[in-house]
């Protein structure tokens, strides 16, 4: 019936789009009509719970400080990392050395005095 | 001919045919089904995979989902081009097509609603990055605006001054991002008819790189595209460490939901 108007050159999608967005959109969006074999609207939103939860599992783990997996080698291109964190511990243990040489300036000296 | 129907959306008739060589879900090329008035574009999918049980073993299979969902989007962006689809979600299916005359008759008045409401709009997709994780506290040698040499701490007071430094170089640069992506939303859905913010995505299942600080889709209109990538375009550079990416024109996806 009618035609459309000029719509510019599709961008980031057709072929090459991102995955991601095609899920989110085809999964996520558009409208909800429940089939008459019953199907999936349910089980379409599990499955899209359950790769968010792996995804968002990632997340939280990193929020509680466990992220062993970026400073192994067979895991991680940022293994350098761990040289860092030796360097780091380094510099711990020496500034530990320090305030035990100025016990003025620690914490427990201050509030005991 | 056996199979189940596979329901791809529903439309307004359209005079344009299809692409010819157009192929949708499960390679059954897509026919177009009128009943009162309305167009539903439907595919024969077979019972081995579409069918309640099959089907929900199948959908666990990325690959397959994979394949699948690209096959659904497929046809949907040649509707797109032709004329304003409804979008359906993925795997709507019906025994036959008596099932699918039946639910455009139930659900008629709020398909026309709708299509009322999208007609001639597509949808664009905006994404904002924060182009560089900001460093932890306890990296040195942070990413770029840092200003800070990884150089040695001489004493353990150099230490605390540098991490202290790094620490508040990351907080700006998180506050000025957000800022960024805010204001950049500001102004395009205020060029919109209507927008839509989307929980950010994860790198692990996008694959981009940067954090998602930024995952809206907005509602235009045909004609004023242009216009609204041109604006889009125009602030991409306005802060160094963010990326802006565009997506579309989509159908309406994000806005076929009842309001």
């Amino acid at each position: 019936m009618t035609m459309p108007s000029r719509v510019p050159e599709p961008y980031g999608h057709g072929s090459g789009a991102n995955l991601a967005d095609i899920l989110e959109r085809v999964l996520d969006k558009g409208i909800v009509i429940a089939g008459d074999i019953r199907i999936n609207l349910l089980d379409i939103e599990l499955l899209t719970i359950k790769l968010r939860l792996i995804v968002a599992s990632v997340d939280k783990a990193k929020e509680m400080g466990i992220d062993w997996w970026e400073d192994d080698p067979a895991l991680s291109t940022r293994a350098r990392r761990s040289e860092l964190a030796r360097e780091n511990a380094e510099l711990r243990e020496r500034l530990a050395r320090i305030e035990r040489l100025e016990p003025a300036r620690t914490e427990e000296e201050r509030e005991s005095s | 001919m056996t199979g189940l129907r596979y329901v791809y959306a529903i439309c307004h008739p359209f005079g344009t045919p299809l692409q010819a060589q157009l192929t949708g879900v499960a390679g059954d090329p897509p026919r177009l089904l009128h009943h009162h008035g309305l167009v539903a574009v439907v595919s024969h999918v077979p019972e081995r995979d579409f069918a309640e049980g099959p089907l929900r073993s199948r959908l666990e299979d990325l690959d397959w989902l994979t394949a699948t969902a690209r096959a659904h989007q497929g046809v949907i962006d040649a509707l797109t081009v032709v004329t304003t689809p409804l979008p359906l979600r993925l795997g709507t299916v019906f025994w036959d097509d008596s099932g699918v005359r039946v639910m455009i008759e139930e659900r008629e008045e709020v398909f026309r609603r709708t299509l009322e409401r999208l007609h001639g709009r597509v949808e664009w997709g905006v994404k904002v990055y924060a182009e560089s994780e900001p460093a932890d506290g306890d990296r040195s040698g942070a990413g770029p605006g840092d200003g800070l040499p990884a150089e040695k701490a001489v004493s353990g007071r150099d230490y605390l001054r540098q991490r202290r430094m790094r620490m508040r170089t990351n907080e700006n640069m998180w506050q000025q991002a957000e800022a960024f992506a805010g204001r950049l939303h500001e102004t395009l859905s205020a060029f919109a008819e209507d927008s839509r913010l989307h929980a950010p995505q994860n790198a692990t299942l996008s694959g981009a790189s940067g954090r998602n600080l930024l995952n809206a889709a907005y509602l235009v209109p045909r004609e004023e595209s242009e216009e609204f990538v041109e604006l889009v375009d125009r602030t991409k550079d306005d802060v160094p460490g963010m990326r802006v990416e565009l997506t579309g024109p989509w159908a309406a996806y994000s806005f076929a939901g009842e309001e």
